[in-house]
């Protein structure tokens, strides 16, 4: 087997690894005080002006309504379509939406790609004369691969652009931006190449992935593709490890932290949590607290101030 | 604008001022303030010998200059040390998540500077970016606090150098920012830099013992041991209600007498004690509301819970849960079947948002805002009210507290639209509306020439949008009103009005909401409203 799907494999368990350690470390902080900032999309009727529970009377007497909808309604176009950005920042959109939604599209490439190796793997034809499945796959697949490339490419280098040029980001661009924007770019050049001179219908690109199933033992794959999917299983390792995992903690940010407006009743779960947190010992040193690392949360809440 | 560039790293660069502040560099503001003869003075401030002043021309806590070099080192050490606790689930579990995800996701796209009022007003100041503050913070944990963090802090970040100056400087900036979370509304992730000035206070307060004396000493501190932070023990405050008393009865035609710590009540309301002081018009409107629609209601006379404030919001955790706890025993032990805040914002968030999560078992008593209260009063029909007296121009103020953290948009304007018929709104307004630019503790804090510097450049934006909101009324020969259900925001837009002189210029009033649906209300003598500047 050559190097190449060696490192694919460990980039996928990388890949997992990263993810699944930064939601466990995230998962298993304690609870939070309260944080929201409105709207909260769950909430139905009043989302659209920013309204919440505590606008009718006897508020927790009422049944607590939670629309999907509504909060789906806030989600999809956040995610899809950087909602945010397109209403407060419309030139950084127009290079973040193509780079983001481009690398969307090439997630769903590479699940096409995936889908059409195991179809192969089950003597499915893909390509120009296939049934409408193995037709299917082979469009889609183009189409995914080709528009992926083509806006992540262009959204990449705009944003390398508004790095280097823009006077608003002048003092904030560190060498890891520069860094992590370059390659990203490099990996997609060689993709657009790839595809432009050597693979137009990624038929390539799915024999590696079916290779990557039969540990090797399949069609051989030209080093420019060999190329290409290294360096995308480079990108896939790194990103999770770095502040680019936010297409991950953006979930934590929103349900956990703006729309997390879930109250505390007594007896509840969340009081029991809250009621743990408020055991821990405190080791704070200004003198108003007299913290000793021994007394906890709740002594230091209810202790009398010095008069 | 040609201004030279202030970068992060330039924090750590002992110099006279980081960085200054010119009127020719505000925005301009709506006629008549087109005009330079017509704006207050700005009067930047020196540098001072005793006093750390080298961020800007303001100060707001007045931190003592350290007398030796070891007494800075041991600063900066103390300094690094609370930075480290704020990232233990132990000593920060109140928002360690929210922290660390804020710390670790910013893409640095400054998105969040469009968003914020002090970085316009001030004509775009570099120091005054939504990120700036946070980024220090950002490097200077990356570096010196991680692992590594020489090279993959500079790598990731880019380079900070941690000392004295650095340390004096951002506990002046961490009050620079209203924590009025509109940057964090527009950011594409979710980051939130009025977070980081939150807990960058709290490492000042809670491991240095740092805050600004308003909110500490005669704030916190003088609400925990003589029950107000006015000053008001409980004898001062029922004697002071007992003329408020007096002068509603006077004023309406109504009998008015505040109940105090009537066991079983359904209602324990808290006011913000300071507008037992400043606006006694506010909880004497209360009051005639109250007995008009026959609400079982009370007051309580004890120590603290007669002062709704809780200054500990922003800049100490512990000063907060000392006293929400003191506002639950005392509803404990009345046995009322709610809390019902009056108009203060802050006051309202923490008891009903911040402290859900303190509060347990017992001590976990129904709280509700003043406006759904007032809504279902008005609406109910206990109250008749007669639109026609309130025929004046009123634009209504949004408290971030009250609106954009927690929602509560909607009642106040049904009220307002019912009984003013010539309601028109701000713009932006609602969730997305402007800090009134006393947001933190701003409002209280008027050392040196802070006041100053609240007037031109934290209150510029809510200034003008006032000015917008009466646009073509603007003579002095139309009284004009801005509702703000806010004590701290009053308070705000009193000090900027006066000091644009706004009342004489143009006759704009400010006052609360019950003051308007007092004087609205049929069955008392008309006028409640008096047009005369306070
Ligand atoms: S806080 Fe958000 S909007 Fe501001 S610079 Fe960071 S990522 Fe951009
Ligand atoms: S919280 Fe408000 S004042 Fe502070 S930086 Fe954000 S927008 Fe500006």
């Amino acid at each position: 087997m050559s190097l190449s799907y060696l490192i694919t494999y460990a980039a996928f368990i990388t890949f997992v690894v990263a993810v699944v350690a930064r939601i466990h470390k995230i998962e298993s902080m304690p609870v939070h005080l309260r944080w929201e900032l409105y709207p909260v999309a769950h909430e139905g009727k009043r989302a659209h002006y920013g309204g919440s529970y505590f606008e009718e009377l006897n508020w927790w007497t009422k049944p607590r309504k939670f629309s999907l909808i509504s909060e789906l309604k806030g989600m999809i176009p956040e995610m899809l379509f950087i909602k945010a950005l397109w209403e407060n920042n419309r030139p950084l959109w127009y290079r973040s939406f193509p780079f983001h939604f481009g690398l969307y599209c090439l997630i769903g490439w590479a699940g096409l790609l995936v889908v059409g190796a195991a179809a192969q793997m089950a003597n499915l034809y893909i390509g120009v004369g296939a049934g409408a499945v193995g037709l299917a796959i082979h469009y889609l697949t183009i189409f995914a691969g080709a528009a992926g490339l083509i806006l992540s490419t262009f959204g990449a280098l705009s944003l390398l652009q508004r790095r280097l040029t823009d006077p608003e980001v002048d003092g904030y661009t560190s060498a890891a931006h520069i860094f992590n924007l370059c390659a990203f770019l490099l990996a997609l050049i060689v993709a657009d190449l790839a595809f432009v001179l050597v693979d137009r219908d990624f038929s390539i690109a799915r024999a590696y992935v079916q290779n990557l199933f039969t540990f090797g033992n399949g069609p051989a794959v030209s080093s420019a593709i060999a190329l290409e999917m290294v360096l995308f299983s480079l990108l896939m390792a790194y990103v999770p490890l770095t502040h680019m995992s936010h297409f991950l903690t953006k979930y934590y940010f929103y349900h956990k932290i703006r729309w997390d407006d879930e109250p505390n009743f007594k007896g509840s779960e969340l009081e029991k949590r809250i009621t743990q947190a408020l055991g821990y010992p405190v080791s704070w040193s200004a003198p108003h607290l007299k913290a000793d690392g021994k007394k906890n949360w709740a002594d230091i809440a209810t202790e009398e101030v010095d008069k | 604008m040609s201004k030279k560039k202030i970068r992060v790293e330039d924090i750590s660069k002992p110099s006279e001022k980081l960085t200054h502040t010119e009127v020719k560099d505000f925005p301009p503001l709506p006629p008549p303030y087109d005009k330079l003869e017509n704006l207050p003075k700005w009067d930047p401030l020196k540098c001072s010998n005793e006093i750390e002043s080298s961020l800007d021309d303001t100060i707001a806590v007045a931190l003592p200059k350290p007398k030796t070099k070891q007494e800075e080192q041991e600063l900066v050490r103390k300094f690094l040390s609370g930075l480290e606790k704020l990232f233990t689930k132990e000593n920060n579990w109140p928002f360690l998540q929210l922290l660390t995800l804020t710390m670790e996701h910013c893409a640095k796209c400054q998105t969040c500077s469009d968003a914020c009022h002090i970085f316009e007003a001030s004509g775009r100041n570099d120091v005054y970016r939504p990120a700036y503050r946070s980024e220090v913070v950002r490097r200077i944990y990356n570096k010196y606090l991680k692992p590594g963090g020489k090279f993959f802090g500079k790598w990731k970040h880019g380079d900070i150098d941690l000392n004295w100056t650095t340390i004096a400087r951002l506990c002046e900036l961490a009050y620079r920012c209203n924590i009025c979370r509109r940057c964090a509304q527009t950011c594409p992730i979710g980051v939130d830099n009025a977070l980081i000035t939150h807990e960058l206070r709290k490492v000042f307060s809670q491991e240095m013992g740092i805050a600004a004396k308003e909110l500490h000493d005669k704030g916190s501190m003088l609400q925990l041991k003589v029950g107000s932070s006015t000053g008001m023990n409980p004898l001062v405050v029922k004697d002071n209600m007992d003329f408020i008393d007096e002068d509603m009865t006077d004023k309406t035609g109504m009998t008015i007498k505040t109940p105090w710590d009537k066991s079983g009540a359904d209602v324990l309301l808290i006011h913000n004690a300071g507008e037992i002081m400043a606006w006694p018009e506010n909880p004497g409107a209360f009051a005639v509301i109250l007995e008009a629609a026959g609400i079982s209601w009370t007051l309580s006379s004890e120590v603290p819970a007669y002062d709704g404030i809780n200054y500990g919001l922003w800049y100490d955790d512990f000063q907060l849960a000392r006293v929400v706890i003191k506002h639950a025993q005392a509803a404990k032990k009345l046995g009322v079947k709610k809390i019902v805040v009056g108009e203060c914002g802050h006051s309202t968030k923490t008891l009903m948002v911040i402290a859900d999560r303190v509060l347990t078992g017992d001590l976990n008593i129904p709280r509700e805002a003043a406006m759904p209260f007032l809504e279902d009063i008005v609406f109910s029909g206990r109250i008749k009210l007669d639109p026609s007296r309130n025929d004046f121009p009123v634009t209504l103020h949004d408290p971030c507290n009250m609106v954009r953290l927690m929602g509560i948009v909607e009642p106040q304007r049904r009220v307002i639209r019912k009984i003013c018929p010539q309601f028109r709104e701000m713009t932006p307004h609602g969730v997305h509306n402007y800090c009134c630019g006393g947001g933190s503790g701003f409002a209280i804090m008027s050392g040196y020439n802070f006041q100053t510097w609240r007037k031109h450049i934290s209150g510029r934006k809510k200034f003008e949008q006032i000015l917008n909101a009466f646009k073509g009324q603007l003579s002095p020969d139309i009284p004009k009103y801005v509702c703000a259900p806010c004590s701290n925001c009053k308070g705000q837009i009193r000090d900027f009005l006066f000091g644009y002189d706004a009342w004489e210029k143009c006759r704009i009033l400010y006052g609360g909401l019950v003051e308007l649906i007092v004087n609205a209300m049929s069955d008392v003598k008309p006028g409640f409203i008096e047009w005369e500047w306070h």
